[in-house]
């Protein structure tokens, strides 16, 4: 075991909701599986705008922020958020994004700047992997 | 998801079944399984029916009348909506069951920043009453029933059916609306919760209250308990249905502390139950659900009135059954699970769409979910003869065991202070949360089997989701119209309006009275919610873990 790589810092994720819809079965499935993985998880609760995500964010001095949006409006909702990000410096903090997402807007989402896309069905070990290396690239960069 | 988790040795022959509730099936039943746990024909069942109504509410169950079927429906305009429900009375159709779009169920006007592309999305966008003036134009309010999928803002959507009727000479007294009204459901498993929870339980008894209670719109249900919703949010059926009855308790109590007997309160409740799952765990829950309602109430509050203690409602949905790998296999799932909900004695039902777990539902799928309903009802002979499954040992045992289970859970309810303080303090939330976590780590780790998704996979399949076309003009449509009705009513009265609505809100009042008159004068929803929104506050969301 080489002492440069052990016992990192743990991650540290914002799960978030934004917008008005309330079906959060799925980030708190989300939110418990990246718990047992050893992140420090805090979630933001329903109906949040994305001046208040990023507020958030910033406030908790999180690795990365975790978007659950199922209502069709991830395009436009990501783009804001790291128009936003931007605009606030955090280009350390990295953005994931799971829910009700199609295939072909996957691409998009990542030539915006996302770090991850996880649509509804992806595996625990595929979407946790995903945002450690998500934030590997982050902490690397 | 998966029905029950199976123990099963190396020759795949199954060890051990243990349902979502907790309850072991054996591999046999006998009459000894019967003396085991207690069964007694009058005391467990009695006739069709008669109390405790396990077997039905009516003597003649099916035969005398089938089930009743609603869909779902609404969508942008309040005028698009209109030509929709047209077509559906056209064709026969006899209740309207209606949806809303967030900004609505959230007590936001079309032009508020927060419902910024969520108009008319998932639902007809109201408001105000010239939105409900054109969305029911043609309709006859006295012989067509509608349904108000609506909850924390479900006290402004009635008075607004009722305003809407008083405009049009109609006695209130006539209309038929069930506001589904639930805010406790709302706030565990739907999310569209806006107040605290005891200010916010308050305005669904004000409802209750003022519809039923003091019988000021007598045909309306005011409420809609919908455990339906706690079970898509990782409940058991046991819990689905003990938290369910948990609340409506909560709901009548809050209203008799107010002055009134149970027998003025109970009478006009409703419930919506899901029906995803193992068959006959799901039919043992419904048999035993009719059967403890009528139970508990009798118990409780001494009711004897026959027709008060039926357990009404909608058994139906199905939707976290569903899948989006090989979506045509839901067809065969809503088949089944229509069946469970008429081997349990549904009333009313309305399935799942197959196209459901990746998108609005088409025409061509909804009518699909129907049609599976005629076939159950008309075709296989389930309108043959009252509750077949009784006296199979199995059945009547499970019903027992299902019976002391919802019991138990609300049991549990009552160590946690009751449901008001467990919502508030989120210990429900916590628990169905965790049960949703664990139920999804049991399917990844294919202990559960569900079909399409863990096991059975097709190779280089790719489901993909197809999102509803949402046209943004609708909303731009909504504002034009909004600003019309702002333009040309009274501000004097509005403001004047507005402000009896407050008064009585801080008092603590009664506010249906006040919001009829905000409605009358076309007050908005966002105006009327606003002043709710001042005088109560917001929820805080307690914490998750």
């Amino acid at each position: 075991m080489s002492a440069s790589h052990s016992n990192p810092r743990p991650i540290r994720i914002l799960m978030a909701k934004p917008g008005l819809d309330g079906h959060d079965r799925g980030v708190k499935v989300v939110a418990h599986a990246l718990r047992d993985a050893g992140m420090e998880v805090v979630y933001s609760g329903l109906h949040q705008s994305v001046e208040k995500i990023v507020a958030t964010a910033m406030q908790e001095a999180v690795d990365v922020i975790g978007l659950s949006i199922m209502s069709g409006a991830h395009l436009p909702i990501c783009q804001k958020l790291l128009g936003l990000m931007r605009e606030k410096g955090m280009e350390d903090v990295a953005v994931v994004v799971g829910g009700v997402i199609p295939n072909r807007d996957i691409e998009p989402l990542k030539a915006m700047g996302v770090d991850g896309v996880f649509p509804g069905g992806t595996g625990f070990e595929q979407f946790i992997e995903g945002t450690r290396q998500a934030v590997a690239r982050k902490r690397g960069a | 998801m998966g029905v029950a988790k199976y123990i099963k040795n190396h020759k795949d022959a199954i060890e051990d079944v243990e349902l979502a509730s907790g309850i072991h099936v054996k591999p046999f039943y006998g009459p000894e399984d019967l003396e085991r746990v207690g069964f007694d024909y009058q005391q467990d069942l009695g006739d069709p029916g008669e109390f405790p109504f396990t077997r039905s509410l009516h003597p003649q169950g099916y035969r005398s009348r089938a089930w009743t079927t609603r869909q779902y429906s609404g969508f942008g305009t309040p005028a698009e909506t209109n030509q929709r429900w047209k077509l559906l009375i056209a064709n026969g159709q006899t209740g309207l069951n209606v949806a809303f779009d967030l900004p609505t169920q959230m007590g936001y006007d079309s032009d508020d920043e927060m419902a910024f592309g969520e108009v008319g999305r998932v639902g007809m966008a109201v408001d105000t009453l010239a939105d409900f003036e054109v969305a029911f134009e043609g309709i006859d309010l006295t012989s067509i029933g509608s349904g108000l999928t609506i909850n924390a803002v479900a006290c402004i959507m009635l008075a607004m059916y009722e305003a809407l009727a008083r405009r049009r000479g109609i006695d209130p007294a006539k209309i038929s609306a069930t506001p589904q009204n639930d805010i406790l459901k709302e706030i565990i498993g739907r999310g569209a919760w806006i107040f605290p929870v005891r200010p916010a339980v308050d305005l669904t008894c004000d409802v209750i209250e003022y519809a039923t209670a003091q019988g000021k719109l007598p045909r309306c249900n005011p409420v809609s308990v919908c455990g339906y919703h706690i079970r898509e949010s990782g409940a058991t059926p046991a819990q689905e249905i003990g938290f369910a009855f948990a609340i409506a308790f909560a709901y009548i109590d809050n209203v008799v502390a107010r002055g009134y007997r149970p027998e003025q309160v109970a009478g006009r409740f409703s419930f919506n139950f899901n029906i995803f799952g193992n068959l006959w765990e799901q039919v043992a829950k419904f048999r035993a659900a009719r059967k403890l309602w009528a139970k508990l109430l009798r118990r409780r509050y001494d009711i004897q009135e026959k027709k008060i203690l039926f357990l009404r409602g909608l058994f139906g949905g199905g939707g976290f059954g569903l899948t989006k790998a090989q979506p045509l296999n839901n067809i065969v799932r809503g088949a089944y699970y229509g069946l469970a909900a008429a081997l349990g004695g549904a009333q009313t039902t309305a399935l799942c769409s197959y196209d459901e777990a990746y998108t609005i539902p088409t025409e061509q799928s909804a009518l699909i979910s129907l049609r599976t309903c005629n076939i159950l009802m008309e075709e296989i002979g389930l309108r043959d003869t009252v509750d077949p499954l009784a006296g199979s040992y199995f059945v009547e045992t499970l019903t027992k065991e299902m019976e002391e289970k919802i019991l138990q859970e609300m049991e549990r309810v009552e160590t946690w202070g009751g449901i008001v303080a467990a919502v508030e303090s989120g210990q429900v939330q916590r628990l169905v949360a965790r049960q949703a976590y664990e139920w999804e780590r049991e399917l990844q780790e294919g202990t559960r089997v569900k079909v399409g998704v863990n096991k059975y996979v097709e190779q280089g399949e790719e489901a993909d989701v197809e999102l509803h076309e949402y046209d943004m003009a609708t909303a731009d449509k909504q504002i034009a119209s909004l600003k019309e009705v702002r333009a040309a009513r009274s501000d004097r009265e509005v403001k004047q309006r507005l402000l009896e609505l407050e008064k009585a809100a801080r008092a603590g009042q009664n506010v249906m009275p006040a919001l009829v008159e905000c409605c009358g004068a076309y007050c908005s929803v966002g105006e009327m919610a606003g002043v709710l929104r001042q005088v109560h506050g917001e929820m805080e969301e307690p914490s998750i873990f």
